[in-house]
């Protein structure tokens, strides 16, 4: 009866994922020198990422796909994972994380997030939604001598279960409405019988976003963020202020675009004022901040409040420039959070942007690195970050929302203000503290590979721009 | 024909490294890098030129940095025979120069950085003058731009040098800005901003019109005139010449390269490229037609009452460049751009003539000063020669380089459909008098007589410059006297290479003569050719007796007629009427209307006030991040609730 059996192909990758998860969570206490487990998870990523694209085009029933969609999100994924690592080693040996767990929480969690992109069915994706928070949320505490670290992952479980019950009442109410939890069959049943007057659908459309809204991190339902980002281990804060991100924009895409695309004047009605909401909000709070790692929560507040016009635009257009700009984000955001690591000693937290004060007088390498991923962050040209706003902005623009995107325009003007206090400080503040930085290889690689990256995708952002919208099934 | 992107390319490679290591690590070397990749760059425009001589043709996209639906940012590369010509001439030129500055620019304190600018200047040229599309163009534009300012304000120690670098600057901005509405509008009307499909489709709108001002205009001519602004600016044309003239507080070999030889002439380039826009307006030929005329001949009466000898060249500058958009003026664009081609020698010779001058003057408290020249001839013979050799191309004698470019276009002016050609060529060919007096004026003040800065060098003797310096100065030389043999006009028995190698792009002139006239078309042609010679050398001839032989005519003109002269000495004032017309005002409004006023109250108050309340508002929502849990929960559940309560909005 094997033959009947679907094929599993289309769960490689995770499978691999969750198999050297688990091998390296049970031979930590046998491996004694820790840069094993670096190694390790790179070489996984490599294997992981070329299995991705070697199974692009499986299926597993009609639950799981691992079409060209999930695969640009897994490229991100692992991207993430990659860069993450890269710049854990350093830091982990100094505030003592730098072990086999820690590895492999990251690697569950990126599992967890594949499994987000890929599913085409409700329950799958909550199961893959669960299990990327529940690592997150032990990666958030693993500082567990810092009550700050602690106190940030009980916070964050908490809020999440109680996102999770919204996305569970969501879906039941879908279930409810069309009897089916495959998205697909959803996608037609809506087709066929036009049930936008019903508020039952409207109901479950807002639980949606809100679930959502709360694994990306859109005001309100981002309190969760800064005291989150703040407490975690700064490669943490990293690794979940894009990661789970992305995955929750992968799941609301399909959700959204595939299975709820005929409701799109429903759901676009809720995400509208969060969107507007979000990226004021977001940025006037970073405004305010003096420690850097929650200024950049709030930044990653507001950038989620852009990277959602593409999905309120509601084309695939609007949906291949979210992605794109999830990509860049990857880049320029883990690029700032490394050079913060960079900065990070035994007896010098780093965290203070008052501590980046005359780091151009005394490492202008990195001050400059840290400028070019700033002004990134704030969408200056000829950096990445110019080119996804850009694309983002113009898809909601084309999609008939030009009052929406006058005000994004408007709220990331405020938004370059925390960025720009900090290339001040940098720049035009004599140095106050001595400052040593904590180089390694890994880091070094990581710095190179987001510098790379958000330069040459400013200058020459083709191959991504082709690269996202082949992922979105548009013709080249 | 992907070998053209390294034309740029290679300059811009050695201007960085050279930017970045030149101060600790190059320092004295720096000249070697730039040298090596100008050269480079000269060779593959030679191989594109002579490609493009057997037929190529090319023009492909390097990458898009933005496309959107039609609007496409692109980087491109067109090759045609205007574009290799210009690519040949500007790595030609630019290499010599390069080769100069060794020996000019040597102790320099900024040695690298020079090398850098020019190298980047080249780059930007070379930008400007290969691209595909209008913003490209723009890019090249602007980036010539700065790289002019950089390097009028090379002595940034010097206030004059920094002052000049800002006014060029500035005046700069005024074209430019009238150049991007004029790309702007090409947007809007095609759609796109490549130039194949715009000037593809130009025919189409020829009649359309605007409504302006309550006045119908046609599209074509608000067009062609707004791209002309850009032109008149960087080609230093009446009214915004003023720049050029205060522009030669630069090294001298910047005012070679860039001041004379390539970057002003982008805006003949401009006019050329365009010149299907331009040709289907007649307002815009006689606009182009009267800036040039105007400005050839203010430029030439200022030149005569200068002393400083690199004025006096920037002023022939502005003048030859009027010689240009005369000629497209009439629509005889490749008589323009012949004159482009070959004025880029003898005017950087002549520049580079004056350069070795002051290096020989250089103990002198002003070694531009003319009045402490004189008997230079037997100190530097070499310089002498040459220089001798181009002030008889641009006077026109014939046989040399300027004759038969300037003839073709007084020729072609004569003969020109437009009405305006015969006032052109009358202009010009008095033009030609006048130009053939100030430029022998130059030779014969600095070169013959005796030597009268003896005490000005304190006891130190001018000596001739070194061979790094003479032997570009001689192959220019050589340029200045043969680059006029590739357009012989068939009047002389030639066959006008230039210009048919210049058709498929630029077309060729509409002439329209009387029948009687056209029956001896070419003894018309000779006609014209023999006046405006005699006239030359009759300029020559008055150099000669005012200042050789009969010294007491230079005062002439001032004891008689005192007014006539300061009117050309202040340079017909336009530096005054500016100041009191466009500065004092500008001032007055910036300092007391808009700082006292709207700045203070309005403007200020907005930029601190929304700052003010953005920081309030930030620090009371941060009031709402208390830590506790519990409060989280109640704003995620208020929230939720607001989400939900938004469905009964509908």
């Amino acid at each position: 009866m094997w033959s009947s059996l679907p094929s599993f192909v289309a769960v490689y990758p995770e499978t691999i994922l969750v198999v050297v998860a688990s091998a390296l969570v049970l031979l930590d206490r046998v491996v004694k020198f820790k840069d094993v487990f670096t190694w390790i998870t790179l070489a996984t990523v490599a294997v992981t990422l070329g299995v991705v694209y070697w199974t692009v085009g499986t299926s597993f029933a009609f639950s799981y796909a691992a079409d060209s969609y999930a695969l640009f999100f897994k490229t991100i994924f692992l991207l993430v994972l990659l860069l993450a690592t890269l710049i854990s080693p350093g830091y982990g040996r100094v505030v003592g994380i730098h072990f086999g767990e820690y590895y492999g929480l990251m690697m569950y969690a990126v599992a967890g997030m594949m499994i987000m992109a890929s599913a085409k069915d409700l329950v799958l994706l909550y199961l893959g939604l669960e299990v990327m928070s529940l690592s997150v949320y032990v990666l958030a505490g693993l500082l567990y001598s810092d009550m700050r670290s602690l106190e940030g992952a009980m916070k964050y479980f908490l809020l999440g279960s109680f996102a999770s019950a919204f996305l569970l009442l969501a879906i039941t109410y879908i279930y409810g409405l069309t009897s089916s939890i495959n998205m697909e069959a959803i996608a037609n049943y809506l087709g066929t019988h036009g049930l936008l007057a019903n508020k039952a659908l409207l109901f479950s459309l807002a639980l949606f976003a809100i679930a959502f809204g709360f694994k990306v991190a859109l005001v309100p339902f981002h309190m969760w963020a800064p005291d989150v980002y703040e407490g975690a281990p700064t490669s943490v804060t990293a690794f979940m202020s894009v990661g789970p991100k992305a995955a929750g924009f992968a799941a609301m895409g399909r959700v959204f675009l595939l299975a709820l695309g005929t409701a799109k004047v429903g759901w676009t009605h809720f995400l509208i004022p969060l969107a507007v909401v979000t990226f004021f909000v977001g940025a006037s709070l970073a405004v305010v901040q003096t420690n850097i790692k929650r200024m950049l929560a709030y930044s990653s507040v507001a950038h989620a409040g852009y990277a959602v016009l593409g999905i309120i635009a509601g084309t695939k257009e609007g949906m291949s420039a979210t992605m794109m700009y999830l990509f860049i984000y990857a880049l320029m955001n883990i690029g700032a959070f490394g050079i913060i690591i960079l900065l990070r000693q035994k007896d010098f937290l780093g965290e203070s942007i008052y501590d980046f004060q005359g780091l151009s007088k005394t490492h202008p390498v990195a001050a400059l690195l840290m400028l070019v991923f700033l002004f990134s962050l704030a969408g200056i040209p000829p950096t990445a970050g110019f080119v996804g706003k850009f694309y983002v902005f113009r898809s909601a623009f084309e999609a008939g929302h030009p009052l929406l995107v006058i005000a994004a325009v408007l709220a990331s003007c405020i938004a370059a203000y925390p960025y720009l206090r900090v290339v001040m400080l940098m720049y035009m503040r004599p140095p106050e503290k001595e400052v040593t930085l904590n180089l390694t290889g890994y880091l070094f690689t990581s710095l190179a590979i987001s510098l790379t990256g958000v330069l040459l995708f400013g200058v020459w952002p083709e191959p991504l721009i082709h690269f996202a919208r082949l992922c979105c099934g548009l013709a080249p | 024909m992907t070998y053209v992107v390294w034309i740029p390319f290679l300059p811009l490679i050695a201007s960085i490294i050279t930017l970045l290591f030149g101060r600790w690590y190059i320092q004295k070397r720096a000249h070697w890098l730039p040298c090596i990749a100008v050269f480079g760059s000269f060779l593959l425009a030679m191989k594109t030129l002579i490609a493009v001589i057997h037929g190529a043709r090319a023009s492909f996209d390097l990458y898009s940095w933005i496309i959107a639906d039609t609007f496409k940012v692109g980087v491109g590369f067109q090759v045609d025979p205007l574009s290799a010509m210009m690519m040949a001439m500007v790595t030609c030129l630019s290499f010599l120069i390069h080769v100069y500055s060794i020996g000019y620019m040597e102790d320099d304190p900024g040695y690298y950085r020079f090398f850098a600018y020019i190298s980047l200047f080249t780059f930007s040229m070379l930008m400007l003058v290969s691209g595909n599309n209008f913003l490209q163009l723009f890019f090249g534009w602007e980036a010539v731009g700065l790289c002019s300012y950089l390097l009028i304000g090379f002595w940034y120690q010097k206030k004059s040098a920094a002052d000049a670098a800002k006014k060029a600057f500035i005046v700069n901005r005024f074209g430019d800005f009238g150049f991007a509405l004029g790309v702007f509008l090409v947007f809007l009307t095609f759609g796109t901003v490549y130039y194949q499909p715009v000037f593809e489709h130009v025919h189409e709108v020829a009649h359309e019109t605007i409504r302006l001002f309550g006045h119908d205009v046609l599209l074509v001519t608000l067009m062609a005139v707004l791209l002309f602004c850009g032109s008149l600016g960087k080609s230093a044309q009446f009214p915004l010449h003023v720049w050029l003239p205060d522009a030669m507080e630069g090294p001298t070999p910047v005012s070679a390269l860039i001041h004379a030889a390539t970057m002003v002439t982008a805006g003949v380039f401009l006019v050329c490229r365009c010149h299907e826009i331009f040709e289907l307006s007649n307002v815009a030929m006689a606009v182009v037609a009267a800036a040039g005329t105007f400005t050839c001949f203010m430029a030439a009466t200022i030149a005569p009452t200068q002393f400083d000898i690199k004025r006096v060249i920037a002023y022939s500058t502005l003048s030859q460049l009027g010689y240009m958009f005369m000629a497209c003026g009439v629509g005889a664009f490749a008589a323009g751009m012949f004159h482009l081609f070959t004025h880029a020698y003898f005017k950087a010779l002549l520049f580079l003539g004056a350069g070795s001058v002051m290096h020989a003057m250089h103990h002198a408290p002003d070694p531009t000063d003319m009045r402490y020249m004189g008997g230079l001839k037997k100190y530097m013979p070499e310089t002498f020669w040459t220089f001798l050799i181009a002030s008889l191309s641009i006077s026109g004698v014939p046989g040399l380089a300027g004759f038969f470019s300037k003839d073709e276009i007084l020729w072609s002016a004569f003969a020109s459909v437009y009405p305006w050609g015969k006032l052109v060529w009358f202009v010009g060919t008095l033009v030609a008098g006048l130009t053939a007096f100030y430029s022998f004026r130059v030779v014969f003040m600095t070169f013959f007589g005796e030597f009268r800065g003896r005490e000005v060098l304190h006891g130190h003797e001018p000596h001739e410059s070194p061979k790094v310096m003479t032997i570009p100065l001689m192959i220019l030389a050589v340029g200045a006297v043969v680059t006029g043999w590739l357009g012989v006009p068939s009047a002389l028995g030639g066959s006008n290479h230039f210009a048919h190698f210049m058709e498929p792009v630029l077309g060729h002139p509409h002439f329209h003569l009387s029948p009687a006239l056209e029956e001896h078309e070419h003894l018309v042609e000779l006609l014209l050719m023999g006046v405006s010679t005699v006239v030359g050398l009759l300029g020559i001839y008055i150099a000669y007796v005012v200042y050789c032989q009969r010294p007491e005519l230079q005062r002439l003109l001032p004891e008689k007629c005192p007014k006539l002269y300061r009117y050309l000495y202040r340079k017909w004032y336009w530096d005054e009427i500016y100041l009191y017309s466009i500065i004092k005002p500008t001032l007055f409004l910036a300092r007391g209307v808009i700082q006292g006023v709207l700045d203070s109250a309005c403007i200020e108050g907005t930029v601190n006030g929304i700052p003010d309340l953005i920081r309030r508002g930030g620090e009371g929502l941060r009031k709402l991040q208390n830590g506790v849990v519990n409060t989280y929960a109640l704003i995620m559940a208020t929230g939720a609730a607001v989400v939900l309560l938004l469905i009964y909005l509908f």
